[in-house]
């Protein structure tokens, strides 16, 4: 395999946790490898420890045990390399949605002027679509619009990838659909590697390249692997349509039912 | 279905509107009588019983220096100490007109030769004397804040600061003013030289005595917001990269402040507590000084005089508490909600 189709690299990831009766194994043994450029889509039952892998990849959690690796280097602590978008878009509600952006940037470009930075934060909020509201606070925003300025913050500093929490979580169907949209647009434009949390099917099916399927925890890992084999760029329709939509989407719930009620042998096994 | 329902109530509106709009007027002008009903009435009801038990307690009780005055008699010795703050004006406007003849005069006669100026020697009045304390306690906050919110910050973000100061905060902040002041004193008397200083030495003495007193709100709530600070705003931090600096300028002083202006809100108001004890015993020529001189005289006029004292600090005090309020609304605008 050449260094692109190993972009990033998790090999045996662990987390426990102490718990009052011994430790709390919640990942163990999580192997995936993503290549570049690629979207992947992470799907679990909640509380399975799709956020615990996310965050050990961003860095703001040490594994356990087992390592990651991007880009040909080992990761240690966050870093602006890694873009990462929260389920609660977390700006800092007393600064303007360019400032919010800019927070990053001028950290990361702390070399370049003044001007340049902030071309490149207002690009990033043109570039999802936030033409007017540059210099609204969150306040002002609604939280479809607050999200896109989560997703520009995190793209505005060139990162080799995004890592997104179910970024959409919090938000109603339609500005969902506005958002996923916006999401496919930036990750094709800007050519960035995908990691993306989601327990939504359609959502997984629509974004991504390969949905990578959890099994419930304790000791969650990657239990199986769909690759979605829909042409890009996708529309919606397009999508709905596609002859293997239904045997995909069939395929993913019935791993998600088979993880909620294990069948007896299986469980012995 | 809808445009049905929508063209129905739109019609129902142009019907009703004209009889409509004087009666809303009505609604509008009876909803502000009853809420100004709501707002004023009660408090000038509680005043109005507050000054009538007042009144019959104090027709009954007669002390050493007199009957306790009612709040006619307290009223008129406010307008007497006004009035002597006037004339007090008068007087030293008279004095600079009369030193400003007399140095014309003198450098008419004796040309090139140096004149010196005389201050006016008045007694301080009462107004005077608020002013005194005002700045008094305003030093005393502002040195107090300039110690505790830093403090407070390194306190809140850095755990091993927090379990060293701990225990420090815990011991020395219910020591009372009486007992920082004479130590306070002291340390001035041995630090203080006359020739250089700015300040009096009562007036020294007794900001520092209201700083050590008032430091310990800001320094609690500043550490208790700094500490609960949002953890996702902190992981976002983490993935920025940002640097120690930004990271507080930016993120933990913006979301600990509704909880340091509380603290600063608390430490002003024990700091004006503290000042008026500071001031009786440093003679700092305040509202403190004020009481106890009135005290210590004993006339007549004592208790009204005291009792004066008395409101005008509580009326400052609540001013002061609103002040800070009214700085913190400005400061902390928008910052509430939306994460
Ligand atoms: N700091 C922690 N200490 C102990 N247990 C934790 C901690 N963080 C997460 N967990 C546990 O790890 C499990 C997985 O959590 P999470 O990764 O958030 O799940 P998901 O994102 O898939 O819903 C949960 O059972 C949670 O209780
Ligand atoms: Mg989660």
């Amino acid at each position: 395999m050449s260094e692109a189709d190993r972009y990033l690299e998790c090999w045996q990831l662990a987390k426990s946790y102490p718990a009052p009766a011994g430790t709390a194994v919640i990942v163990e043994g999580f192997d995936l490898t993503v290549r570049e450029g690629e979207f992947v889509c992470l799907i679990g039952h909640s509380g399975c420890g799709k956020s615990t892998v996310l965050s050990m990849v961003a860095g703001l959690t040490e594994p356990s045990a087992g390592g990651i690796v991007l880009a040909g280097r080992e990761i240690a602590g966050p870093g602006p390399d890694r873009g990462v978008v929260f389920q609660a878009p977390c700006l800092l509600a007393w600064m303007t949605a360019l400032a919010n952006v800019r927070l990053g940037v001028d950290e990361v470009f702390a070399d370049r002027p003044v001007a340049e930075r902030v071309e490149i934060a207002a690009q990033a909020l043109y570039r999802v679509g936030l033409h007017d509201a540059l210099d609204k606070r969150p306040g002002e925003l609604s939280a479809g619009m607050r999200q896109r300025v989560g997703i520009a913050r995190a793209f505005a500093l060139s990162p080799k990838m995004l890592l997104l929490d179910e970024p959409f979580g919090m938000l109603d169907q339609l500005t969902r659909m506005e958002l996923q949209e916006v999401l496919i647009d930036v990750w094709q434009r800007e050519g960035i590697t995908a990691l993306m949390v989601t327990h939504d099917v359609d959502e997984a099916l629509f974004l991504a390249d390969r949905v990578a399927m959890m099994t419930s925890g304790p000791a969650a890992r990657v239990g199986a692997i769909l690759e979605v084999p829909f042409p890009r760029p996708r529309s919606r329709r397009d999508v709905l349509d596609h002859p293997d939509y239904y045997a995909l989407r069939e395929s993913l719930i019935g791993f998600l039912e088979e993880q909620a009620h294990p069948p007896a042998d299986q469980h012995a096994a | 279905m809808m445009d049905v329902a929508l063209e129905s109530t739109a019609s129902e509106a142009v019907v009703a509107a004209p009889p409509a709009a004087p009666s809303a007027l009505r609604e509008r002008a009876r909803s502000v009588t009853r809420a100004v009903a709501r707002t004023v009435l009660p408090p000038l009801l509680g005043l109005a019983v507050f000054l009538a038990a007042w009144s019959l307690v104090a027709a009954s009780i007669e002390t050493s220096i007199g009957a306790v005055p009612g709040p006619r008699a307290v009223w008129d010795a406010a307008g007497a100490l006004v009035e002597e703050h006037a004339r007090e004006r008068t007087k030293a406007v008279e004095f600079e007109a009369r030193q400003a003849e007399r140095k014309e005069a003198f450098l008419r006669e004796q040309p090139g030769e140096p004149w010196i100026e005389r201050q006016y020697a008045g007694k301080p009045t009462y107004l005077d004397q608020i002013v005194t304390s005002l700045k008094t306690v305003f030093a005393g906050f502002v040195l107090a804040s300039l110690v505790a919110v830093p403090l407070g910050i390194l306190c809140g973000s850095i755990p091993l600061v927090q379990s060293a100061l701990g225990p420090f905060i815990q011991i020395f902040r219910p020591v009372s003013p009486l007992a920082w002041l004479p130590i306070v004193m002291i340390l001035v008397s041995a630090l203080y030289t006359p020739e250089e200083a700015w300040f009096e030495k009562s007036f020294v003495s007794s900001a520092i005595t209201v700083a050590l007193c008032s430091l310990w709100p800001a320094l609690i709530n500043t550490s208790l917001g700094v500490a609960s600070v949002d953890r996702d705003h902190l992981n976002v931090a983490r993935v920025l990269r940002l640097g120690w600096w930004t990271k507080v300028t930016k993120i933990i002083v913006p979301s600990a402040l509704p909880l340091i202006f509380t603290g600063l809100r608390l430490s002003l108001g024990v700091g004006w507590m503290v000042l008026i004890a500071a001031e009786m015993l440093s003679q700092n020529p305040g509202l403190g000084k004020f009481v106890w001189d009135m005290f210590q005289n004993g006339s007549s006029q004592t208790l009204s005089m005291i009792l004066v004292a008395v409101f005008t600090i509580g009326f400052i005090g609540c001013l002061l508490d609103r002040a800070m309020v009214a700085l913190e609304r400005l400061v902390t605008y928008g910052g509430a909600g939306a994460r």
